[in-house]
């Protein structure tokens, strides 16, 4: 199967005043149809801008963008803007954090709607409104037809990302992007929301800081560092068989209901690097615990972590490797 | 809404009857607190030779003796039901809506004011359609284009246009198209719209490109403002994510939004223009609102001043309440709450 989406060797700089901010800098990945894909990374690791790369929403005359992003057969890096908006809302919709300030305060949800539809379609307004009223229906908005008259703020926070959802939909795309969908809702309101994201049949890509929220829609995981990718594979084996020190990381210092509580948390020391100077080598190399003679000069690339598909990049050894992960996982600190 | 609009009428009824409190408050009250007695009011209103007897009985008949809250209270009945005026042999009726009675010109302000209220009109009208078409759309492309060699060029020059005094501008129009190249007409060459449209509209056309200049320079960095702030919005970005083409992003979701600020400015600023547009109508002689109070004040005619100052604050108020209700109809958020 081709895959619908082929990012290869992404980079997104934005020249500044105090130097470029090599906010992507060589991402590679690949979704197939109907997939979902998380992305997941610290703030500032690159996830929102390559997002927003794909969906061709950065202004020309900040971001210097480079590499190849194909999608369904065609590259949108060396389309042109007019090429790219037609594909934007048909082919690719996307969603955001904050539901509320995404919609238009002064425009009815259904309004809203019916222009992103009648936006790619030749439809009457009856027949886009009935589309709307359809879509909001599809995302469980109670009373679909009397609410589709409602603005945004009459909405709660939940009903707004249902309705930025059933949005993104209006045109069935094949790819939909969701960027941190259920960071600003409440916790029983964002299992609704991931629900909603596993039942689609467009391929996703989500990105989320929060490895928990991806663990319950992503087939697939890619783990951000610094603009590029760290660790890529199935979900079940990077939660399985996490290989980077930075995943190890990530997960040592997330809360899990099924250790023992008095396991402490266990931070990443340090701070994500400034994206003008990061540093040579390994990014990671300045927190990592586990630093290779290598790490601080040559770059390692994404090679096989083992099982198949399974992809990372680090210069620890094999072996080690799995006897580190041992260690990470068995000898943990305790109290 | 229906409730809205009542409270917000209500809310301006009380306004107006304070900013008359207020007004007479110092027009009448104050000059008698600085020591000055009914008969210094009443002086101004006689002939120079008048004796201590006359000055004192006119002081009587116009009221000035009275409490001033009685000389208040006949200054609203007038408002409402209309007043009578003793000159002296004779007894003049100010019908209601009375603004006051000038026992200088001897006759009742409204009509006067209503008289000259078209060439406000015509003046603000058409000035403010010119201002707001040049301001926004210069503020748009300004904000779209930020950094450009036209939105340095504008915004320079929209500096010049607010820093610039109308008396500054207007004489300068009007010795360069007026007497130096002879493309407009001179000052005090007005012409009713009745009368013959299109010389109404080339008369007023140096007031109001003037006038325009003025406010649109206002406009334009508001605009420019207001279209930065809102093309980061998050809703913009949605608007692409859709897949809109760019002009309807920047019209439908950027300025629509942009706008509501400046509606609000543009109340006022009409408001305060239909109570005068002193300056303009001064430098250019057109025989407006603005002009009559001029005229007041320099006669010293009070009454004159208080019907000005009361018919100002009307428009003022209106503005307001049109703002607000405009306001309610553009941004659903007003509505319901």
């Amino acid at each position: 199967m081709s895959p619908l989406l082929d990012v290869r060797d992404l980079r997104v700089h934005f020249p500044t005043e105090d130097g470029v901010v090599k906010a992507v800098d060589g991402l590679s990945l690949r979704l197939d149809p109907g997939r979902r894909l998380g992305v997941v990374g610290e703030s500032g690791s690159g996830k929102s801008v390559a997002a927003l790369a794909i969906m061709g929403l950065h202004q020309p005359s900040t971001a210097r963008i480079s590499g190849e992003i194909w999608l369904d057969g065609r590259e949108l890096v060396s389309a042109g803007a007019e090429q790219v908006r037609k594909l934007r809302g048909r082919t690719m919709a996307m969603i955001f954090q904050d539901p509320l300030s995404a919609l238009h305060p002064y425009y009815t949800v259904g309004d809203q709607i019916v222009e992103a539809y009648r936006c790619h379609h030749d439809a009457s307004k009856p027949a886009a409104r009935a589309r709307a009223v359809e879509l909001l229906d599809r995302v469980g908005i109670p009373q679909a037809h009397s609410r589709v008259d409602d603005y945004p703020h009459q909405f709660s926070g939940g009903m707004r990302q249902r309705a930025m959802i059933a949005m993104a939909l209006s045109c069935d795309p094949q790819l939909l992007i969701a960027d941190e969908p259920t960071t600003a809702l409440d916790v029983t309101v964002q299992a609704q929301i991931l629900d909603l994201l596993r039942e689609l049949p467009a391929a996703v890509l989500m990105i989320s800081h929060d490895l928990g929220v991806v663990a319950e829609v992503a087939d697939d995981i890619l783990v951000m560092y610094a603009g590029r990718a760290v660790e890529y594979g199935p979900a079940d084996e990077v939660f399985a068989a996490p290989a980077h020190p930075y995943t190890w990381g990530l997960l040592g210092s997330m809360p899990r209901w099924d250790r023992e509580r008095l396991q402490r948390l266990v931070p990443i020391p340090g701070s994500p690097p400034s994206l003008i100077t990061v540093p040579p080598g390994c990014p990671f190399h300045p927190r990592c615990r586990y630093v290779q003679p290598q790490s601080s000069t040559v770059r390692p690339e994404l090679r096989s972590a083992g099982s198949a598909g399974h992809l990372v990049a680090c210069h620890l050894p094999e072996a080690q490797r799995q006897r580190q992960q041992i260690l990470h996982h068995e000898i943990r600190p305790t109290l | 809404m229906g409730g809205y609009v009542v409270r917000r009428l209500i809310a301006a009824v009380i306004l107006l009857l304070i900013v008359t409190a207020a007004t007479f408050v110092i027009f009448f009250l104050v000059p008698r607190l600085a020591g000055a007695t009914p008969e210094d009011l009443a002086s101004r209103y006689v002939g120079r030779t008048a004796s201590p007897e006359v000055i004192r009985d006119i002081a009587h008949k116009l009221g000035f003796t009275d409490p001033i809250w009685v000389q208040y209270g006949r200054f609203v009945k007038g408002l409402v039901l209309g007043a009578d005026y003793s000159t002296g042999p004779t007894t003049v009726h100010c019908p209601a809506p009375c603004f006051g009675y000038s026992f200088l010109s001897q006759n009742p302000v409204l009509p006067d004011l209503l008289d000259r209220l078209p060439v406000t009109i015509s003046l603000a009208a058409g000035g403010a359609v010119i201002w707001l078409l040049a301001g926004v759309s210069t503020g748009v492309i300004s904000a779209l284009r930020r950094g450009s060699v036209f939105d340095r060029a504008a915004m320079g020059i929209a500096l010049a246009g607010v820093s610039l005094p109308i008396f500054f501008t207007g004489l300068l129009a009007l010795s360069v198209f007026s007497y130096w190249l002879g493309i407009t007409v001179p000052g005090g060459s007005y012409v009713p719209i009745h009368e013959n449209p299109l010389r109404w509209a080339y008369s007023l056309l140096l007031p109001w490109i003037t006038l325009a200049f003025l406010y649109a320079a206002g406009y334009a960095r508001l605009t420019r403002a207001g279209m930065l702030e809102t093309m980061g919005e998050d809703f913009i970005r949605t608007a692409r994510a859709k897949g809109l083409p760019e002009r309807t992003v920047v019209l439908k979701h950027g300025l629509r939004s942009a706008l509501t600020p400046i509606l609000t400015i543009f109340g006022l600023d009409l408001g305060l223009l239909l109570g005068g547009a002193i300056l303009t109508e001064s430098t250019y002689s057109l025989p407006g609102i603005g002009k009559y109070s001029v005229d007041a004040v320099v006669n010293n005619d009070l009454p004159k001043v208080l019907g000005v100052v009361l018919v100002g604050s009307i428009f003022i108020i209106v503005a307001n309440l049109v703002v607000d209700l405009l306001y309610a109809a553009v941004d659903p958020r007003i509505r319901y709450s």
